[in-house]
């Protein structure tokens, strides 16, 4: 057990190295210079004070080393907690920023992963042998699963929102309320969440039930199916038997699609100009934000490996084979 | 007579036509009586096993009947079949490797088969039986991959009888083992039919020399029909139908060195059972075949007490 465990955290350890690295790599060498964009900005006519604040701002942000020293430096502060300070929003530093951000996201991704994990799942469960409800569980889940996740946004925000009125199109909260804990903006916060957390739901839940429905129908044929029903178990125990061992690949299926659900996540969140991470990292690059968006994905990458790791952990409570497999098997 | 099978027949329903897999079999089975069922691979041994208990999607019950303890048994139903499986006909299947869950523990997994039959488990009487086939009582506590091939062979064999079944069909059981695993699993039979488990059972094999081990009476069938029933010694000593003799004659002999003398086979293949010829099904084969054959089915005689031989010539 300890040493499954460890193997797997020195396999994390090395992706997220790997990860922070290429996270640094890729705003620095991204074209354009985020100073001159911030030197832009404040319009100073005058040659000198341009030059002194340009020397200012590069010694401040660490361009005046070499770029090893600036790795290694990225590392130090990284460890101390510090993500360093947005051009965008100069001077605050990027953590605060993110952390303004990371609950809109979160709100909107665990009910979305989780939900649509759960209902898929006892959707294709119930659409298995029993041809009615298959007939139309199954296209729908295609079609829904198919559909880009802006696209259904997009779809969703003209139909509910522009035409029906019903839902507002875009924010985290209207723009005449400002944050409070009042039942007014509370209610107000979840008008908004409604569409974009509804797309994210809609699309994965398409893929779960396909997938549990296929699952089922294996398992319903395998062979302790079989010598159940030849021993005439009534159905509802074949089916709970068939269920919890159908749900194991879907455990593994959600640990390989949280990347993809996080990126439909920051997607979606554009179309709805959601505060969270996915419309941060959108001003992060159109500003040029090295260390906003390095944050962000940072950000991302922690929780993507948090998740992969607590589904490991579920794994091997869930199924006696990985763990009877890390004892050795006793004959 | 615990068990009469008349003129039963189940085809299986294909896209290209109805594959009479089962055309037409009569036989019975005497309490504490273990019927061996020998013949080739597709001669409708494992149809006639599943017919019993519980047939799969694609079979159809055509005709006759299959009587249990003076009972009728409702083979075609699958609901109404329901209340005699498991109580009055059991089965231990082909695939015992893998009729076990894999994600429950053996000792809860055969309570909640139990406890969904309406009985209460009897925790002694399971120790009793792990006993009988020398299984450990700590493999309740384990899961299904924890147990070695044999281990779950036997696992499954108590299993399967646990609520003492008239009637046991233990299909191929013995095909995945190795030698010494199929003489410990053949002698478990032999006991629990000994200690009153099970009443009758149908033991069905490819293999004759092991079936002779243990049957009292076997009986050999080809392409869908009754082709010689008759006690154990006598089919392997005196057999009649042109077919079991011939099988029996392909089985190597301790002694000879086929070195020299090579082991004659059965030239030729069984016909098809999507649209089985007229007459007698294995005349193709047949050295001894003559006119009548194709014209007329031989119909299974008793040809001396307990001795059913379908074929004009015997």
């Amino acid at each position: 057990m300890r040493q499954y465990f460890g193997r797997k955290l020195l396999i994390y350890g090395l992706t997220f190295f790997m990860a922070v690295t290429i996270n640094w790599m890729i705003p620095r060498f991204m074209p354009g210079d985020p100073v001159a964009g911030m030197l832009a900005r404040a319009r100073v006519t005058q040659p000198e004070a341009v030059e002194a604040m340009r020397a200012y701002y590069t010694n401040l942000f660490g361009f005046d080393l070499p770029i090893w020293k600036q790795y290694l430096n990225f590392w130090a502060a990284l460890l101390h907690g510090d993500f360093g300070i947005s051009v965008w929003v100069f001077p605050t530093p990027v953590s605060t920023v993110i952390l303004g951000a990371v609950p809109y996201t979160l709100a909107l991704m665990i009910p979305a992963v989780l939900l649509s994990w759960v209902v898929g799942n006892r959707l294709g469960a119930y659409a298995a042998r029993r041809k009615l409800l298959d007939n139309s569980v199954l296209p729908i889940g295609y079609v829904l699963t198919a559909m880009p996740y802006m696209w259904l946004a997009v779809i969703l925000a003209w139909g509910l929102g522009v035409v029906a009125g019903i839902f507002p199109v875009a924010g985290g909260y209207s723009f005449a309320m400002r944050p409070n804990w009042s039942w007014e903006f509370l209610g107000d916060l979840a008008l908004h969440w409604t569409l974009p957390f509804a797309s994210l739901f809609l699309v994965a839940l398409g893929g779960w039930a396909i997938g549990m429905r296929n699952m089922i129908i294996y398992e319903l044929e395998s062979d302790y199916s079989n010598y159940l029903a030849a021993l005439g178990a009534p159905q509802r125990l074949i089916r709970r038997y068939a269920f919890r061992n159908a749900v194991l690949p879907q455990i593994t299926g959600l640990a390989l699609q949280l990347g993809v659900l996080v990126a439909g996540a920051l997607v979606t969140e554009i179309v709805f100009s959601y505060p969270g991470l996915g419309s941060l990292i959108l001003k992060a690059i159109q500003n040029q934000d090295l260390f906003l968006l390095q944050g962000t994905f940072l950000f991302i990458v922690l929780g993507v490996l948090i998740a992969n790791f607590i589904i490991d952990v579920v794994y091997v409570v869930v199924d006696p084979r990985t763990r009877a497999g890390m004892a050795g098997a006793a004959a | 007579m615990s068990l009469t099978v008349t003129d039963l027949k189940v085809y299986y329903r294909t896209l290209k036509g109805e594959v009479k897999a089962l055309d037409g079999i009569s036989f019975s089975v005497a309490d504490n009586e273990i019927l061996g069922l020998a013949g080739e691979s597709g001669c409708g041994k494992t149809t006639l096993g599943k017919g019993l208990i519980r047939m799969d999607g694609r079979m159809k019950h055509i005709g006759g009947t299959v009587e249990l303890d003076g009972e009728t048994l409702p083979i075609g139903d699958d609901a109404r079949m329901n209340p005699y499986r498991f109580h009055k006909v059991s089965l231990i299947p082909q695939y015992s490797m893998s009729a076990m869950n894999p994600t429950r523990k053996i000792g809860k997994m055969v309570g909640e088969l139990v406890r969904s039959r309406g009985v209460k488990l009897d925790r002694d009487e399971l120790h009793a039986r792990l006993d009988q086939v020398s299984l450990p009582r700590e493999v309740l506590d384990r899961y299904p991959i924890e147990l070695s091939g044999g281990m779950k062979q036997r696992m499954v064999m108590v299993i399967s009888t646990l609520l003492n079944p008239s009637l046991l069909i233990a299909d191929e059981i013995t095909s995945a083992l190795d030698v010494s695993t199929q003489k410990a699993v053949a002698k478990a039979l032999v006991g629990f039919r000994d200690a009153g488990f099970v009443k009758s059972m149908i033991f069905i094999t490819h293999d004759i020399s092991l079936t002779y081990q243990i049957a009292d009476t076997i009986m050999v069938m080809y392409a869908g029909k009754l082709a010689e029933k008759a006690p154990a010694h006598t089919i392997v000593s005196a057999p009649r139908h042109p077919y079991a003799q011939l099988l029996i004659n392909s089985l190597p002999e301790v002694g000879v060195r086929y070195a020299d003398k090579r082991l004659s086979g059965i030239p030729g293949s069984p016909p098809s059972l999507l649209d089985p010829p007229s007459g007698c099904r294995f005349r193709d084969r047949c050295p001894l075949a003559f006119a009548k054959c194709a014209e007329e089915e031989p119909p299974a005689v008793e040809v001396e007490p307990d001795h059913f031989v379908a074929c004009w010539k015997a």
